[in-house]
């Protein structure tokens, strides 16, 4: 095991280094996915509103962020936003800023789904009990909707752990350029270092995003059963 | 049997001159029906005349176009009626079974009481568990809809309509989706709440079950009362041709 490429992660502080990649990472991922979901609840019911202005910003948002790859995005905050308002944003807040509003907009789509997959009888056994609005939410169609919601829910964060492996290109040291390196660094020493820390990479991404589909499955079994 | 006369009790409901349009289609063209204390109603008539449209507009779930609904001495067709405070006192059940899935049984029955009424939980409680024994489901009450059959969820849907304590009971076509062998229990649940009184109106297919429970049958046809009569005379002489035609369909 002397020349063995896996020693590449003893060498300095390389194995260090990769866990605070994936702390940078999971930083941008999990606030992004914390914001950007309390956004999209918000988002997702005010698309059940009649009005049409309101109904038409919100497409328009989804619309945005599906149509215009993230990664533009990214560019136009980094690159264009900043220099239009003349501040000074780090890659870290803009990544964090860009998932937020890619996170919200989609979760609005799925809560908006959630709720309008609900049978209207539901709504009309409510009131016939005498339920304000406020209630009917609160008391019948949130918590049912939040059983839908689970699945797209766990596959939109895991969908944004792994994109934030885009915020390389704005400057940011995620876990993915602290991988690129080490084999950079170490090229010569360890000629098949690539393979190791890309293995490495591969299940740091997935202890982060594997908690995530198990509690989505137990969330399911539990109001399954 | 001595039949007494309910139509001398005080009058509950009064609908006058109600009109309902669905876009431009007429589907209640002008209804008058009285409604008193005690009394039940049994509507009938073929699909699509608008019996069900009628009693959802009896509290509140669809708007009308014209008349006027009078409940006690409120003017519910008043702009700033509390559709809430009404629908507490004139409880509903569906066709479709509606329980709250994520509810249990006795969760289902005491979200009204509690959250609408505010009422003491122990007290609320004693009296869902009194009206679950009563049909018969008090070992169902922490089991979800899920676990129950479709006769013994639409008794539970009684059930939390009832613990409302409303003064009205509206049926709207509750055995329709059940299957042939689970109607009865259901009825048999309305037969007795008649019995002890309660005011009902009460849309149904079963022919025999409204000769058994109404004090009178009302007939209605493409959006209008056609006859209101008593159901021994409905069934054995009605006044219109419409109402033979009905009754005819219905003898196999």
């Amino acid at each position: 095991m002397q020349n063995s490429a896996i020693n590449v992660f003893l060498e300095g502080k390389n194995f260090l280094r990769l866990l605070e990649g994936l702390l940078i990472t999971s930083k941008i991922a999990f606030i992004s996915i914390f914001l950007g979901t309390i956004l999209g609840i918000l988002i997702g019911l005010s698309r059940t509103t009649k009005l049409k202005i309101v109904l038409f910003i919100n497409r328009l948002f989804l619309e945005l962020f599906r149509i215009v790859p993230l990664l533009v995005w990214l560019y136009i905050f980094y690159f264009g936003v900043t220099t239009a308002l003349n501040i000074d944003l780090s890659g870290e807040i803009v990544s964090i800023i860009v998932f937020t509003l890619w996170g919200a907009a989609e979760m609005g789509d799925i809560v908006r789904g959630a709720l309008q997959s609900l049978p209207k009888h539901q709504i009309e056994s409510g009131k016939a009990l005498g339920l304000n609005t406020l209630e009917l939410y609160r008391y019948i169609l949130v918590p049912q909707a939040v059983r839908r919601m689970v699945p797209g829910t766990i596959n939109l964060a895991t969908r944004m752990i792994k994109t934030t492996s885009l915020v390389v290109l704005i400057g940011v040291t995620d876990l993915v350029k602290v991988g690129q390196q080490i084999i950079e660094t170490s090229r010569f020493q360890y000629p098949t270092a690539a393979f190791w820390v890309y293995a490495m990479i591969f299940i740091l991404y997935f202890i982060i995003c594997y908690p995530l589909s198990q509690i989505s499955k137990k969330l399911e079994r539990k109001w399954n059963s | 049997m001595i039949t007494i006369n309910k139509t001398n009790n005080p009058l509950l409901i009064e609908v006058k001159e109600l009109k309902k349009n669905f876009d431009d289609k007429e589907i209640l063209k002008g209804l008058n029906l009285s409604l008193h204390k005690g009394e039940v109603l049994v509507i009938l008539g073929p699909s699509g005349c608008g019996k069900s449209t009628f009693l959802r507009c009896l509290n509140g779930l669809e708007k009308i176009q014209g008349g006027q609904i009078i409940f006690k001495t409120k003017n519910l067709t008043d702009k700033n009626t509390n559709w809430q405070e009404v629908r507490e006192q004139i409880g509903m059940v569906f066709q479709n079974y509606e329980l709250f899935p994520h509810m249990t049984v006795i969760d289902n029955i005491l979200l009204g009481p509690l959250k609408v009424q505010k009422r003491d939980r122990s007290e609320a409680l004693a009296q869902a568990e009194h009206l679950l024994e009563r049909v018969g489901l008090l070992d169902r009450k922490n089991d979800y809809p899920r676990q129950l059959s479709g006769g013994q969820k639409q008794r539970i849907a009684i059930v939390r309509a009832l613990c409302m304590n409303p003064e009205v009971m509206l049926f709207d076509e509750v055995t329709a989706s059940l299957d042939p062998e689970m109607v009865r229990e259901v009825l048999d649940v309305i037969l007795n709440l008649a019995k002890e009184g309660m005011t009902m109106v009460i849309v149904t297919h079963e022919m025999s079950f409204a000769k058994s429970v109404a004090d009178r049958i009302v007939f209605m046809d493409e959006g209008r009362i056609c006859e209101i009569s008593d159901p021994k005379e409905f069934f054995t002489n009605p006044k219109t041709e419409r109402a033979k035609h009905f009754l005819n369909i219905f003898q196999y």
